[in-house]
């Protein structure tokens, strides 16, 4: 029975797969990928990858989609889109490049050695070490520690590649557009409603992310989703990124990242290392510190390049 | 009194399930927006209610049975509000044509 369901999400993704890259429409293609991440979210679950399907839930499907949806809008009406058509030949060589890299990478999943080499008994031998329950933050904040860093580092990467778009006139202004909406509209109604409850499951998704599924990816997916959804509706508008509070907050998890792993070098013997005992009140404040850093990187993601001056 | 809920759930979800299948045929064949909007409530409204009140005796738990209440309202919520924006949209975009 169960193995039915799982070939049948497993040809619903192959399917939208295939659909998102063979049509023609934008929009088309957007809201397939946004399904095409909610099914891998299925995929996950199926896995008992709990920690992986919320993180693909909230930004694969959710986060993503605003992204690509927004992009698709934007593109629609310019001259990007106007069916641009590739010779016979282009066409066939990216044909058989992509053919290429489907059958390497098919190769080597099948190449893969039954069962499959895995670190997870040292992982469960020595999660008592770390104090936290739930082995994902485990590996994500002590065993690969470094992996975590450089991928909040990234992400802030990400956004100063984001911001670098701004024209100069801009520089130093308030991200995206200012959206308007009637405030006694059902938007508006609506973003008042959720967010309360949205805050309280992203602080909630933090807070057990030591012991259960869950952590500070997640907890400021919904974080910056609530915010964002604040400011379609036009209850809140973008702060200027020249503001010195907002620039603080976003180094600020990482800096504390960074000063932790320093301090490790010296009293551990190692960067990123914790001194016996006093692994889980350092991996917990690294989490609480990274929370307010990611929510804001992810909110000014979603909320784009400078577009309006900041002073009024 | 445990076969007494497993029918009850076993016919609960089916029913919900039936009214996913009629909301997807609906989707797929009325001829406009607004219809098609009105066959989508029904799959989110009824068809995931019924799939929760079948669950419910299955959740092993108040707590597990009111997170599934929530989920369901959070539904209820969310597609009574998009169902508006698209509506509202797709009545301007019809009074512009």
């Amino acid at each position: 029975m169960i193995e039915t369901l799982n070939t049948s999400v497993a040809v619903l993704i192959l399917a939208l797969a295939i659909f998102t890259i063979a049509t023609r429409e934008l929009f088309a293609a957007a809201v397939g990928f946004i399904a095409y991440g909610l099914l891998l979210t299925l995929v996950w679950v199926q896995l008992h990858g709990l920690d992986v399907a919320l993180i693909e839930g909230a930004v694969g499907g959710g986060l993503t989609g605003v992204l690509v949806i927004a992009s698709a809008a934007r593109l629609r009406d310019t001259p990007a889109t106007a069916a641009v058509r590739l010779g016979a030949s282009a066409r066939a060589a990216a044909a058989i490049v992509a053919g290429v890299v489907a059958a390497a990478l098919a190769a080597c999943v099948l190449a893969l050695p039954d069962p499959a080499s895995t670190l997870a008994p040292q992982v469960a031998a020595n999660i008592a070490a770390t104090g936290v329950g739930n082995p994902i933050t485990a590996v994500l904040l002590a065993f690969r520690a470094i992996d975590t860093l450089l991928e909040v580092i990234v992400l802030i990467f990400a956004l100063i590649g984001v911001w670098s778009l701004a024209p100069d006139g801009v520089w130093g202004g308030r991200p995206g557009p200012r959206y308007e909406a009637d405030p006694n509209g059902i938007l508006a109604y609506f973003a008042r409603i959720l967010p309360p409850i949205g805050i309280i499951v992203g602080i909630y998704i933090f807070w057990v992310g030591a012991d259960h599924p869950g952590g500070k990816f997640q907890g400021a997916t919904f974080l910056a989703a609530m915010w964002l959804l604040a400011a379609r509706a036009g209850l809140t508008d973008a702060p200027p990124i020249s503001r010195v509070w907002l620039r603080i907050v976003l180094v600020a998890g990482p800096m504390v990242f960074v000063a932790i792993g320093l301090a490790g070098a010296v009293t551990a013997g190692a960067f990123l290392a914790y001194p016996a005992g006093y692994a889980k009140p350092l991996i917990l404040a690294i989490e609480w510190a990274l929370m307010p850093s990611l929510a804001l990187t992810l909110a000014l993601l979603m909320a784009g390049a400078p577009q309006r001056p900041g002073m009024p | 009194m445990s076969t007494v809920l497993d029918i009850m759930t076993f016919f609960a979800v089916l029913t919900g399930a039936f009214f996913f299948l009629a909301g997807t045929v609906g989707l797929l064949r009325f001829p406009d927006t607004l219809s098609r909007l009105h066959a989508l409530t029904k799959a989110d409204n009824l068809g995931l209610g019924l799939v929760v009140f079948g669950l419910l005796p299955q959740a092993g738990g108040v707590s597990a049975g009111l997170k599934l209440v929530c989920i369901w309202l959070l539904v209820l919520l969310a597609s009574a509000t998009v169902s508006q924006l698209i509506a509202r949209a797709a009545r301007q975009h019809h009074a512009r044509a």
